[in-house]
């Protein structure tokens, strides 16, 4: 249990997805004027990393890993190649899912959130998230942990980078850092910012 | 057709750069660029994987219907990204272990989707892949400056190839640590962004709010 909090504490602020890793840097620049709308993003890929990160962590365990296939009869069959196709795979499908699971259930949230669930296919953070997750060897216990708690991080960050840029907008910048260019610097001292959390130990 | 193949594979490089104004690949941008070799490769891999899905896509669009368009983009993208990665592992196994999850990323990196979408969907097959291929090069040439500006300064090399003689190795050169951790591709990027801006103006921003002096006081 104390290996768990650690590592979603670590998750969430040391590793933290979008500004140690930049991963999911596309809509976390694009999405991030309004606090609100960054926001919903932010739960959105809560959610849908939550789910993905254990999808395909038992994915990977019961049909890729050597030596997986076991139960079906082929002991010595290796499948990690197809690794990058089954997990976008498994996004595509589970934010399809998700969607119009939230369309027919739950209208309200589907409202909030549906234009932002076709944007996380596509967004590196949650691909990322498990390809982390394979690299590092995690477990499901762990993977779960690692889904929610990266997911969180990441919209933490979103949400923060929202509010500055909404105070920012009525700065006088010079013309040619407008909009991008001063986005990417804030979004710089802000990745600074969270570094001061590396020397911490749990 | 307008655009000649030549002005296709030009404009991205600088008036039409996927990062700098399209706001697309940032993500794997920030991350391989510490040093050149590691990016050189990334530039690579993601120019072929560029030019390729667009082919490819380009000659299916035909077949494709648009409410499964992206699962059978992202199939094209993901096989050829799992060709690239399974290259990497067997022939350049040391670059593969740095650029580690950054590989299989290249599928969620905008720039590709990107490109399918907007271009490769209307367009026949080589017009495609020219296009892939110069957003590719765009996106190349971005990651090199970057790698440069960092490596050059923050650890005295170019290739691994010292330039500047470090004060660790008795030479005179005092590396600024800074560019060596993962924040400072921002502040370089950001500062690529103005540099490019001032000279072509006209990629230059609207503000949201202008700002006026106010009479009578």
């Amino acid at each position: 249990m104390e290996g768990l909090i650690s590592l979603a504490v670590k998750a969430v602020f040391i590793e933290n997805l979008a500004l140690s890793f930049f991963l999911g840097m596309c809509t976390f620049l694009a999405v991030s004027k309004k606090i609100s709308t960054a926001m919903g993003l932010g739960i959105s890929v809560m959610v849908v990393q939550a789910l993905t990160v254990p999808a395909n962590n038992l994915i990977l365990t019961k049909l890729l890993a050597p030596g997986a296939l076991a139960w079906a009869g082929f002991p010595d069959v290796d499948l990690t190649f197809l690794g990058l196709i089954s997990y976008i795979g498994v996004i595509a499908a589970l934010v399809q899912i998700l969607e119009m699971v939230l369309d027919k259930y739950f209208p309200p949230l589907y409202n909030a959130l549906g234009v932002y669930l076709p944007l996380i296919t596509v967004n590196c953070a949650i691909m990322g998230g498990s390809l982390f997750m394979v690299e590092r060897g995690y477990n499901f216990a762990e993977s779960a942990t690692y889904g929610l708690s990266s997911g969180f991080g990441w919209a933490l960050a979103i949400t923060a980078m929202a509010g500055v840029r909404e105070k920012l907008k009525y700065s006088d910048i010079p013309d040619g850092l407008q909009g991008l260019g001063i986005t990417f610097i804030t979004a710089g001292l802000m990745a600074m910012a969270f570094m001061s959390f590396s020397g911490v130990k749990l | 057709m307008a655009q000649t193949y030549r002005s296709q594979l030009i404009d991205p490089l600088v008036d039409d750069n996927p990062i700098t104004l399209q706001v697309l690949g940032i993500c794997s941008a920030l991350a391989v660029t510490s040093s050149m070799q590691v990016a050189l490769v990334m530039s690579i891999a993601v120019t072929l994987v560029t030019g390729f899905s667009s082919m490819f896509i380009s000659m299916l669009r035909n077949q494709i219907p648009s409410s499964i368009r992206i699962i059978v983009q992202m199939v094209v993208i993901a096989s050829l990204v799992i060709l690239v990665d399974q290259v990497l592992k067997a022939y350049a196994y040391e670059i593969s272990k740095t650029l580690s999850v950054f590989v299989g990323l290249i599928i969620t990196n905008c720039i590709v989707m990107g490109r399918a979408e907007a271009f490769a969907m209307k367009n026949p097959p080589i017009a495609s892949f020219i296009d892939g291929v110069g957003n590719g090069l765009g996106y190349g040439l971005l990651l090199m400056v970057v790698a440069v500006v960092r490596e050059l300064f923050g650890s005295g090399s170019l290739f691994g190839i010292t330039i500047l003689e470090t004060v660790n190795n008795g030479g005179w050169y005092v590396p600024n640590g800074l560019l060596l951790l993962p924040p400072s591709a921002f502040f370089v990027i950001g500062l690529i962004i103005w540099a490019v801006r001032t000279w072509k103006p006209e990629q230059v921003e609207e503000r949201e709010y202008k700002i006026q002096t106010v009479e009578g006081h």
